[in-house]
């Protein structure tokens, strides 16, 4: 059986997906648990894909039966099955939580808004698992259109933030599939380790500089790194906030993945750090887009907006740690890249929730939630010192492998950048708790505040839960930290960094 | 904006230009591209598949995965552009007006009325609705069969001249599209409804997709044709062949009930009852 | 001179794949009205596409479907023969991935121009500023 999960992971959901969108027609009911069944069995599939590897299994899948270079192929290793688990994770998790407020905000449109749901998902965990640079496109481009639509869905500027979205996202993904064109007019392969292999001899080129500096140039725009980043706030925060909390811990994390995909398999290690000698630049790139990141959420005063720009922060810390070219930062960056995923669900669950009793997440509706919203609170809380970085949450332990990454590597900008925003991060988050514990209620408001009632409302059990799951989550995986480091990573680490 | 766009733009020309130095000259067929992978294709397709036309064979079997995602893409964009645009049903009905065709006479319809004369005889009058042309309404009813047909016969000859789904499913919903624009609306979704193009788009992605979990199920690799030997005449090879044939046939339904889709909530922003 | 005018001649291919996409990639960021935009991002994406399909040229090859004689026969095929097909094969994807962003490209303008009634971009921010 287990000889099948690489392409069970695929089919479940996209079948899934075309049920759903059918039962929309015929039976509407049946989309929410299609839906559930489908990101459910994913998941199950998606750890007994990262039990398989621990266990040293191979998992190697070819669609069609067609040998590598010619048929596409799906290939299982410990980094991708850490970040297969994570996407499925908070796909399922996130699902479970947006049930209420797709009910309250656009009932009449769940089976479409399920259907595009599941196929993002299925997006992403395809690219993870793909070992066929072109294949990689085409699943980047089914989790963009969705995630346009999904976004598109909001409310006030999400159209146009959308379609500012969309003509990055089209440049981002243009330019990758310009440089996958690039090395295929050279090598005359897409199988990423068919590539792997013939690239050496053509180092020299200049074709293999510039379609690096494309593709990375394309992943860049995709994720949203610092100067590239200027789709990203708004698109978050316009988009209704259980695409919000899907897409904005996904995506990014996604691409990053992908970008050390690039650099691990297709164009190897070697030549990224030894020939081209590119990671300093990128992570003083990186350290900029921290100290940016963290500079540009102190100035919003809305939670969500303010989030969004710790994401930029965020993506920040994980290209700088894989560019910091040891194994310390390569760890701290992997690690970080789960962590992250979680700590951003987490806190946009949070948001969600007080968007979902209050209409909105401006710091006028933030006094006084301690004590009328004290579950979403305390979990707001857990997430923000995840982001900070205080034991045992996991946030702290990748931070702590960043740091030494920074320290081994002699890169003190870059040390200096975290801590910089780490303390930011106090800033903002103390800030908030500070509004919303000792602010009393009401100070900050006019008389027309009979919608919501002055009592205010804890948002409903279907949303609780799974935000309190993934704040539970944050800190189990800080006490794993050891283990996942230990039987996962370590063994993703490439050769030359150990 | 206009100095930091030509900026990039010629800083990013620049660099693919430097780049084109060391490509191969256009058309060599001594090109890495032409040597590596592709002519495994060329040599075996008809071997392998029975199919002579090798993009086909490529497309639906070889990198059968990508099509299958690619179809997943334009039901994915079908879908969001239904999720983005409809408006749901009478949520505010409007009174309608209408014109009697013989006559000339117009009718006010109020809120939720139902005209009991024959239907056909109206017209809705709307404030872009514009009197059907003779000429044209009558020309397209002609040529709407002919080019249905060559649709068909697009999709089933893709094995050995260019064509298949993709492009059969185009000019499948191109017909239709034709109807609405020659004729309105309306008339296009009395033929071939809402429902029936989306569910259209739906199965037609679940053919391809179910055709690969059912060589899965029958112990085979995911969208392994040679799976479907048991169920179709003609061995293992002519399996493969029967097995594209089927895909092809699913991308053409797919394609075809997305593209009327699409164009009708584009065309009509959602509210499906316009002139156009 | 003559080198240069070489490696413009022999690879003219790349040069128009380029200076099409700088002209879709110039309106994309310039314009101000977003319908022209999505041209620009047309235009862009069909420079990438004519890019791959570049490649699968060979000179003195025909179209890849191999002739064949009724019985299927065994003839030696040479790959030289024909064009490759995979590029062909790899730009039909990205047509239709193109069409699709086209499509919900499309419908996002619409539901943007029925929020602030114009299509300009300023004129939309100026919108949003004031309110």
């Amino acid at each position: 059986m287990s000889q099948y999960y690489p392409a069970l992971l695929i089919a479940i959901p996209l079948l899934a997906a075309l049920f759903i969108s059918a039962s929309g027609w015929l039976r509407p009911a049946l989309c929410f648990p299609l839906a559930l069944t489908a990101l459910g069995g994913s998941l199950l599939v998606s750890l007994g894909l990262l039990s398989n590897v621990i266990r040293g299994i191979p998992d190697v899948y070819l669609f069609g039966g067609w040998p590598p270079p010619w048929g596409i192929y799906y290939r299982v290793d410990h980094l991708s099955a850490l970040v297969l688990a994570v996407v499925s994770i908070v796909g399922f998790v996130n699902l479970i939580a947006a049930r209420p407020a797709v009910e309250k905000e656009f009932p009449e449109k769940a089976a479409p808004f399920y259907t595009l749901y599941v196929l993002f998902v299925t997006g992403l965990l395809g690219m993870v698992i793909t070992g066929d640079a072109f294949n990689l496109y085409v699943l980047l481009e089914i989790a963009a259109i969705t995630g346009y639509a999904l976004i598109a869905l909001g409310k006030g500027r999400a159209p146009l933030s959308s379609l500012h979205y969309i003509f990055m996202g089209t440049i981002g993904a243009c330019f990758y599939l310009l440089g996958v064109g690039y090395l295929y007019i050279i090598t005359g392969s897409l199988n990423m380790e068919d590539i792997a292999r013939l690239l050496p001899p053509l180092y020299e080129s200049k074709v293999v500089t510039v379609a690096f500096v494309i593709l990375m140039v394309g992943i860049w725009l995709k994720m949203g790194f610092f100067p590239l980043h200027a789709w990203l706030p708004n698109a978050y925060t316009h988009a209704p906030s259980p695409v919000s909390s899907l897409v904005a811990p996904l995506m990014t994390k996604v691409m990053v993945y992908v970008m050390i995909r690039m650099v691990l398999t297709v164009f190897t290690v070697d030549y990224a750090f030894l020939v081209l000698k590119l990671n300093d630049a990128v992570v003083w790139l990186a350290v900029i887009a921290i100290v940016a990141g963290s500079l540009l959420a102190l100035a919003e005063k809305d939670v969500k907006r303010m989030l969004t720009f710790i994401v930029v922060a965020e993506v920040g810390y994980m290209v700088g740690g894989f560019w910091l070219g040891n194994r310390a930062g390569f760890i701290g960056a992997v690690l970080h890249l789960v962590n992250d995923a979680l700590m951003t669900l987490c806190l946009f669950l949070a948001v969600g929730n007080i968007v979902y009793a209050k209409g909105n997440s401006q710091w006028d509706s933030l006094p006084g939630l301690f004590r009328t919203m004290p579950w979403t609170m305390g979990a707001l809380v857990v997430g923000a010192l995840s982001i900070i970085g205080v034991p045992p949450t996991c946030g702290f332990f990748s931070k702590w492998y960043l740091l030494l990454g920074a320290i081994q590597g002699g890169h003190y900008g870059f040390l200096a950048a975290l801590l910089f925003s780490s303390l930011v991060s106090v800033v903002l988050f103390f800030r908030i708790f500070e509004i919303s514990y000792f602010e009393p209620f009401g100070a900050s408001h006019g008389p027309d505040h009979g919608e919501d009632g002055p009592a205010g409302r804890e948002a409903p059990l279907g949303m609780l839960v799974p935000l309190w799951m993934t704040a539970l989550g944050l800190v189990l995986l800080g006490l794993y930290t050891g283990e996942i480091v230990d039987r996962v990573i370590r063994h993703a680490v490439p050769g030359m960094m150990l | 904006m206009k100095n930091l766009g030509l900026l990039i733009v010629v800083l990013v020309g620049a660099v693919l230009i430097y780049a084109t130095t060391d490509f191969p000259p256009f058309g060599d067929p001594e090109s890495p591209a032409s040597l590596h992978v592709s002519p495994r294709y060329l040599e075996n397709s008809l071997e392998e598949t029975a199919v002579p036309n090798v993009v086909t064979s490529v497309l639906v079997d070889y990198r059968g995965l990508d099509t299958m995602f690619e179809t997943t893409v334009v039901f994915a964009a079908g879908v969001a552009c239904f999720l983005l645009l409809r408006v749901p049903r009478r949520r505010t009905p409007a009174p309608r007006q209408y014109r009697h065709r013989l006559t000339g006479l117009t009718f006010r319809i109020k809120d939720g009325g139902e005209i009991s004369l024959p239907l056909q005889e109206f017209e809705p009058m709307e404030s872009i609705w514009t009197p059907h042309d003779f000429i044209i309404e009558k020309v397209c009813c002609y040529l709407i069969p002919f080019i249905q047909l060559f649709g068909l016969f697009v999709i089933a000859h893709g094995h050995h001249s260019p064509g298949g789904g993709f492009q059969g499913g185009v000019i499948l919903g191109a017909s239709i599209i034709l109807l609405s624009l020659s004729h309105d609306l309306r008339t296009a979704l009395k033929r071939m409804g809402e429902k029936t193009s989306a569910l259209f788009s739906t199965f037609g992605v679940l053919i391809y997709a179910g055709t690969g979990a059912l060589c899965l199920l029958l112990g085979y690799n995911f969208l392994d044709y040679q799976a479907l030997d048991p169920l179709l005449p003609g061995g293992p090879v002519m399996a493969r062949y029967h097995g594209i044939l089927l895909v092809e046939v699913g991308v053409g339904m797919a394609v075809m009930g997305t593209m009327i889709w699409i164009f009708r909530n584009l065309a009509s922003r959602g509210r499906h009852e316009e002139g156009l | 001179m003559e080198e240069v005018l070489r490696l413009v001649v022999e690879r003219y291919n790349y040069w128009i794949y380029i200076t099409l996409m700088m002209i879709g990639l110039y309106a994309l960021i310039a314009k101000n009205n977003l319908v022209k935009k999505i041209v620009g991002m047309n235009i862009f994406q069909t420079a990438v596409i004519l890019f791959y399909v570049s490649i699968g040229v060979k000179k003195g090859a025909t179209i890849p479907i191999i002739e064949h004689n009724y019985d299927m026969a065994h003839q030696a095929i040479r790959a030289a023969d024909y064009v490759n097909p995979l590029p062909h094969v790899l730009m039909l994807t990205a047509i239709v991935v193109s069409v699709a962003t086209l499509g919900v490209a499309l419908a996002i303008t619409i539901m943007v121009y029925h929020r602030y009634l114009t299509l300009e971009e300023d004129e939309i921010l100026k919108q949003i500023r004031e309110s």
